[in-house]
């Protein structure tokens, strides 16, 4: 069956600061006035922003591509991107959520340009039904933090990670790791709050069910 | 409850965003089934686990030198002032 393209994809960097929903009035968020600063031609403010989020949008672009230098590049081309389009950002929504759109944008964009056979989206597989419903109860004890090294630890989350559907890892970075609310991640995503949930439900216990393999293996071995 | 009413209120209830009384229902339900339990047990140190990893830190090194080099190009774009990009070293 094709895959139809996801909207957020496809959707020109033009709409962006528009198709954010607006939040309810509350207090100006520091940033706002950086970028109203980096607007007028403020070298330092706009790099102070760049420094503010480069992280994050590093660790954003490197979860949903699995590729180091894929989020290399994505992370450049975000902040080029948002200069360029900086007189479209409105404050409606916070910058860095606005950030975030736009590195899903391009790192969807770079899945897909990598996998030329495949359309790739927020949307791919994410009607398997593929650990939505619990399977393994073991318990994991002791805690995977104490059970491997950090570096045995990182490898384990990186594979797991990887095999997740994009649509899936995608919510379940920017909801779980990077901390976003369900709303802002709904937002940074083009998606309706109960999909955020939904998706989010399905990668946590894809996840769990996943991990639970290696967790559960080291427990039974160890014995 | 039973277990998939249970489920499906899951990520409400790891987000706190679950009503007193559904909570109790919640509440009731965990402390009669040991699968849901282990599920709740295990899926809240998959999101631990995932958090506390800083799998996919930026090492300062490579932090410097994107941003100086996304400051070149938005100054070599013409909208930025002719002037020396920091590289933070």
């Amino acid at each position: 069956m094709e895959v139809q393209s996801s909207p957020i994809v496809d959707q020109p960097l033009e709409l962006l600061a528009e198709t954010v929903a607006a939040e309810p009035q509350a207090e100006i968020h520091p940033d706002v006035a950086l970028v109203e600063r980096a607007k007028a031609g403020d070298t330092a403010a706009f790099e102070q922003l760049v420094r503010q989020y480069d992280r994050q949008i590093f660790r954003t672009a490197q979860h949903i591509t699995q590729n180091r230098e894929d989020a290399e590049d994505i992370t450049q081309d975000v902040f080029f991107k948002a200069f360029q389009k900086l007189d479209q950002f409105q404050g409606n929504s916070k910058f860095s959520t606005w950030l975030v759109r736009i590195a899903v944008n391009e790192s969807l964009m770079r899945l897909r340009k990598r996998k030329t056979s495949k359309t790739v989206s927020m949307d791919q597989d994410v009607e398997t039904a593929e650990g939505s419903i619990p399977r393994d109860f073991a318990e994991w004890r002791p805690n995977p933090e104490q059970n491997y090294s950090q570096s045995e630890l990182a490898e384990i989350l990186r594979k797991t990670i990887a095999g997740l559907p994009p649509g899936f890892r995608t919510v379940f970075t920017l909801r779980d790791i990077e901390n976003l609310s369900t709303e802002e991640t709904a937002e940074a995503l083009g998606l309706s709050v109960p999909a955020v949930k939904s998706r989010l439900l399905r990668a946590r216990l894809q996840l769990r069910e996943r991990l639970s393999r290696y967790f559960r293996q080291n427990k039974e071995a160890s014995k | 409850m039973n277990c998939t009413e249970f489920l499906a209120k899951l990520t409400d209830y790891f987000d706190g965003q679950i009503d007193p009384a559904l909570l109790t229902e919640v509440k009731e339900h965990l402390g009669t089934c040991h699968h849901c339990e282990v599920v709740v047990d295990t899926t809240r140190k998959t999101i631990d686990v995932y958090r506390g990893a800083q799998t996919y830190e930026l090492p300062e090194e490579l932090s410097n030198r994107l941003r100086a080099a996304v400051m070149e190009r938005c100054r070599i774009s013409g909208k930025l002032p002719d002037i020396a990009v920091k590289t933070g070293k």
